[in-house]
């Protein structure tokens, strides 16, 4: 059977796809495996997210002299986001391939499966850490109603860029050893130039710059039906036509790379 | 019908050393080059030595040209020095390291036992491993029952099992993931020399348990240094140098012709 590199790469994800029952058992024995031992489990993640607003909430309202109704729902939603949705994702999908590799060297499987197999790790963590902007929204009485629900488009559109991540960050980081650090270093400077502990009206006319921020884009798609009103038009084009290109580098790389990649690991 | 087929199949290993690992300086180094050879072509004198781009990587032609043809029934055996491409040829066979060079086409289901731990995850106790590896290879739940049984009763570690395998002593995780790797009934066997490990009385029982999967199976492809038992289990030798086919035949008179050489050396 000869295939080309492309369709090789297709029918790895398509395989990977299909074992997503898979994909899932190994990503909750990852998690349970990180809590194993542990009497709270998977909620520290809760317990941690908790202390984290708690304390940042005090701290930044009084620095920007902000009410904390206003300001503590916005910011454990942005917390909550930023650090599973995006950081978390992004920093995992360096090792994706290589933390399998074991896996890897012994037996065929689609390599598609680890990414799927870290996306649900990270759904996981997500859903425990959402709790956290969930109680606050209860407690100050904020409600989205049915317009939060349009923000589960931007969170597919998330799932979809996280998987691209992998493809691009795992290959490259298999090769090179030292993209993690410098992920982990940009992954820093961008939590602060993106309205994550501050809002963008904070800018004053200047925000209006911040479309080009692609995670900021991808926050709003998520964040803005959540707080109760639309992402900008601007914010979801940029949005889409970045995660379109992030998407074809992702596969592009998926398939150069796939067969160098049990050498790699 | 099971059947193996190799036409000038070729396969490249890169291995990195060095400063290889480093983006950095992998990105430095491909700018040296290009500004040395711009220099160059001006006619200007060159500043420094020529850096090659791959100064680090050393590329290793493991399989060099095979063509192969195994039919079903049969049984081979591959012998050479440390090194020869046995191993990896396995691991091309077993589909975990693929290659653009020359066709591989394999026809009938394949099952490889290349790792003494068969991907097993240190930190779950034996019994999960078993679990996964279960779902790993595609078993249904009332399979994954049946293996859990069989590998138990195979392994006798009794309340071990329920431990986590970095707990286990070398010789347990072997019981455990032979157990696990001879479970599976494949049309194609691939086998790698590790199996003759594990004390004594296990031996005996790992050597029934192999025979009768050998029975079963169509086509068997293993290595080993143990030439009694090349002779005894193979029907045909596949004696390998450096990556390449130095002789191909009947059991009996490749492995006179191999001891004959190992006896001039």
């Amino acid at each position: 059977m000869i295939q080309t590199r492309t369709s090789r790469a297709w029918d790895d994800l398509v395989k990977g796809l299909a074992s997503w029952r898979l994909a899932v058992s190994l990503g909750r024995t990852d998690i349970s495996l990180r809590y194993r031992g542990s009497v709270l489990g998977p909620f520290w993640l809760t317990l941690s997210s908790l202390i984290m607003v708690a304390a940042m909430g005090g701290i930044y309202a009084r620095l920007f002299h902000m009410v904390l109704r206003d300001y503590l729902p916005f910011l454990a939603l942005s917390l909550a986001l930023w650090q599973v949705g995006l950081a978390s994702i992004i920093q995992e999908s360096c090792t994706c391939f290589i933390d399998a590799a074991s896996t890897i060297h012994a037996m065929r499987l689609p390599f598609t499966l680890h990414v799927i197999r870290l996306l649900v790790r990270n759904a996981i963590v997500f859903a425990h850490s959402i709790v956290v902007p969930i109680g606050v929204f209860v407690l100050y009485g904020v409600w989205p109603g049915l317009m939060g629900l349009a923000s589960i488009p931007g969170l597919l559109l998330w799932l979809l860029d996280g998987f691209a991540a992998c493809l691009l960050l795992g290959a490259l980081c298999a090769r090179f050893r030292d993209i993690p650090p410098i992920v982990a270093a940009f992954l820093q400077i961008a939590f602060y130039v993106t309205p994550v502990i501050w809002q963008p009206s904070q800018l004053g006319p200047r925000s209006r710059y911040l479309v080009a921020n692609p995670f900021y884009d991808l926050m709003e798609l998520v964040r803005a039906p959540i707080l109760g009103h639309w992402p900008s038009p601007a914010a979801i084009v940029v949005a889409l036509a970045l995660s379109a290109i992030w998407c074809a580098l992702g596969f592009l790389t998926f398939v150069r790379t796939r067969d160098r990649l049990a050498f790699w690991v | 019908m099971a059947s193996i087929r190799l036409s000038d199949y070729s396969l490249v290993y890169p291995m990195f050393h060095g400063s290889a690992r480093s983006f950095k300086k992998s990105l430095v180094r491909g700018v040296r080059q290009s500004l040395s050879a711009s220099q160059r072509s001006d006619g200007v004198q060159r500043v420094g030595g020529n850096i090659v781009s791959q100064a680090d990587t050393t590329m290793v032609l493991a399989l060099d040209s095979l063509t192969l043809s195994i039919g079903s029934g049969e049984r081979i055996g591959l012998i050479g020095h440390n090194g020869a491409g046995k191993s990896t040829l396995l691991r091309a066979l077993a589909g975990i390291y693929e290659s653009p060079l020359g066709t591989l086409a394999i026809d009938g289901e394949i099952h490889a036992l290349l790792d003494p731990q068969s991907g097993m995850n240190p930190d779950l106790t034996g019994r999960e491993n078993i679990r996964q590896y279960g779902q790993m290879i595609g078993l249904d739940r009332k399979a994954i029952a049946r293996l859990e049984q069989d590998v138990e009763a195979f392994a006798e570690l009794g309340a071990f099992l329920d431990l986590p395998v970095r707990l286990y002593s070398s010789g347990m995780a072997i019981r455990v993931g032979f157990g696990l790797a001879t479970a599976p009934r494949p049309e194609i066997l691939l086998m790698d020399e590790w199996f003759m490990a594990g004390d004594h009385h296990f031996q005996d029982k790992a050597r029934e348990r192999l025979t009768r999967l050998i029975e079963h199976v169509r086509i068997l492809v293993m290595t080993s240094h143990s030439l009694p038992i090349l002779r005894s289990w193979c029907t045909r030798i596949v004696w390998m140098k450096s990556g390449r086919i130095h002789q191909d035949g009947p059991a009996d008179a490749i492995i006179d012709a191999y001891e004959a050489e190992q006896g001039q050396a």
